[in-house]
């Protein structure tokens, strides 16, 4: 049972006047890690949220096509760029989204242990979670997410705010994610971070998908002008 | 200045040897305006994360209508209580004018809507926060609104202090609903205008000043929980 594909048809959102997403068409499929990548005001965000169910689209449609797909809302997770902690304890944290999936008391236990573990944040169960570092919080964030075992995990810029050893612990975490079978679809306009990441790169130039591609054949034969641009750092605009 | 002076001395040997009637009106008092802040709270809290939180037709007009209502006059509120309790009105078989329960009724519509404004605030603030992960992670709005209450828990302690200052020192309403009967719904506030009418200064003194010291008390414990709070959110 799924909730993938995950179908966009002439998705387009305007705000104020602006279009923001232009007439984009996707369908996202189980299996390798989905990196969305483009500079800043892109639509990336915009493009995850809509993906999320955060926000509707102004046109277009949006489509879990899944044998499951009734169940979508409940089968996703996401984690945005800056954490959302609860005025709660770590534990009492990943607790929250369990209650709300009706996960039973005994079962919460294990599973909370077992995700603190793998996330690095086993000896910081009952401390307060907005004391964390920011590292910490994104990791914590993870570990919501991740304790739900969501088929698909969207992840907006979760390393933008973090120094370097942040960065890797929490692409560590992603990679642990996917391996235990999860889909990741990811946005970042970190080129080294998208080379690290990516088994399948979207990118996204003004509010459009200029190019979907495997990473080998992306970083080194763009098929796109706006891609290639951008790979040589030449400014877009 | 001799007055004041004897006056001062008086005020702090009532407190000192907790007279009687002193402990009486204060007793009242505290209870009257506990009662009116717990029902108020009862109420408020819970309208006030609502219109935070759902989205309904003439929500704007409920929100402004509050934030009105934050203002309303005591008196007006005395007046509207003591018509709607006299024998003449709606609610005059209940018997409850000029009893401390009319005086619960007079303050905690006063301050239920500073209740559910102010909190409406607090509340609006966090979801602005928390909105998009929760809905992430499947909350309905109702797990919302209790989330927001219990993770506002700080926030809405200093609101409610707030509703229990104004109900405390509040005079207008307590007055013209409970009408200042000795020993039956005589408060602080009533018995320090009556007593300064009637040249009484060292009782009305007294009681101003342990009006001063509980505004002080709740307004220091408000500060304090805010200043956690505020750190907690950082």
């Amino acid at each position: 049972m799924a909730i993938l594909p995950l179908i966009l048809k002439d998705v387009s959102v305007q705000a104020g006047g602006r279009i923001l997403l232009d007439r984009v068409s996707l369908e996202i499929g189980a299996g390798p890690k989905t990196v969305i990548l483009g500079p800043n005001g892109a639509g990336k965000s915009l493009l995850l949220r809509l993906c999320h169910g955060l926000i509707g689209p102004t046109h277009g449609r949006v489509r879990w096509t899944g044998s499951d797909a009734a169940q979508a809302r409940q089968r996703q997770g996401m984690v945005f760029q800056k954490p959302v902690m609860l005025r709660r304890s770590v534990r009492a944290n990943v607790a929250y989204g369990l209650q709300l999936h009706n996960v039973s008391s005994s079962e919460r236990g294990d599973k909370i242990r077992q995700v603190l573990e793998r996330t690095g944040l086993a000896g910081a169960t009952d401390q307060s979670a907005r004391v964390l570092s920011v590292g910490e919080q994104q990791r914590l964030a993870l570990a919501r997410a991740w304790a739900l075992d969501p088929e698909v995990l969207f992840l907006d810029e979760p390393t933008a705010s973090l120094d370097p050893s942040g960065t890797g612990a929490v692409e560590k975490i992603i990679q642990e994610i996917h391996e235990s079978g999860t889909k990741i679809v990811m946005t970042t306009h970190d080129l080294a971070q998208a080379r690290r990441v990516a088994e399948e790169v979207i990118f996204l130039h003004n509010g459009r998908v200029a190019e979907r591609n495997d990473p080998d054949a992306f970083f080194t034969r763009p098929e796109s002008e706006a891609a290639s641009a951008f790979l040589e750092g030449r400014l877009l605009w | 200045m001799s007055d004041i002076s004897t006056a001062f001395a008086l005020a702090f040997q009532l407190i000192v040897v907790l007279d009687a009637e002193l402990v009486d009106i204060v007793g009242r008092s505290l209870f009257v305006s506990l009662t009116a802040v717990i029902i108020a709270t009862a109420i408020g809290l819970p309208l006030g994360a609502v219109v935070a939180v759902y989205r309904f037709p003439g929500r704007r007009t409920v929100v402004v209508i509050l934030n009105a209502l934050m203002g309303l006059p005591p008196v007006f509120v005395g007046l509207t209580v003591y018509l709607l309790l006299s024998r003449a009105g709606p609610l005059g078989v209940l018997g409850l004018l000029f009893t401390p329960a009319a005086m619960i009724v007079a303050q905690a519509v006063l301050i239920t809507p500073i209740i559910a404004a102010l909190s409406r605030q607090v509340m609006r603030d966090l979801y602005e926060e928390y909105r998009e992960q929760l809905c992430s992670l499947g909350a309905q709005p109702r797990h919302v609104v209790q989330t927001l209450l219990w993770d506002g828990r700080l926030g809405l302690v200093t609101v409610v202090m707030a509703g229990f200052g104004r109900a405390i020192a509040e005079v207008g309403a307590v007055f013209i609903v409970g009408g200042n009967i000795a020993h039956v719904t005589r408060v602080m506030t009533t018995t320090i205008a009556l007593e300064t009418s009637k040249g009484n200064l060292a009782l009305a003194l007294a009681l101003g000043l342990i009006l001063v010291l509980l505004a002080v008390g709740v307004n220091a414990s408000a500060a304090v929980l805010g200043g956690v709070s505020a750190y907690r959110r950082a």
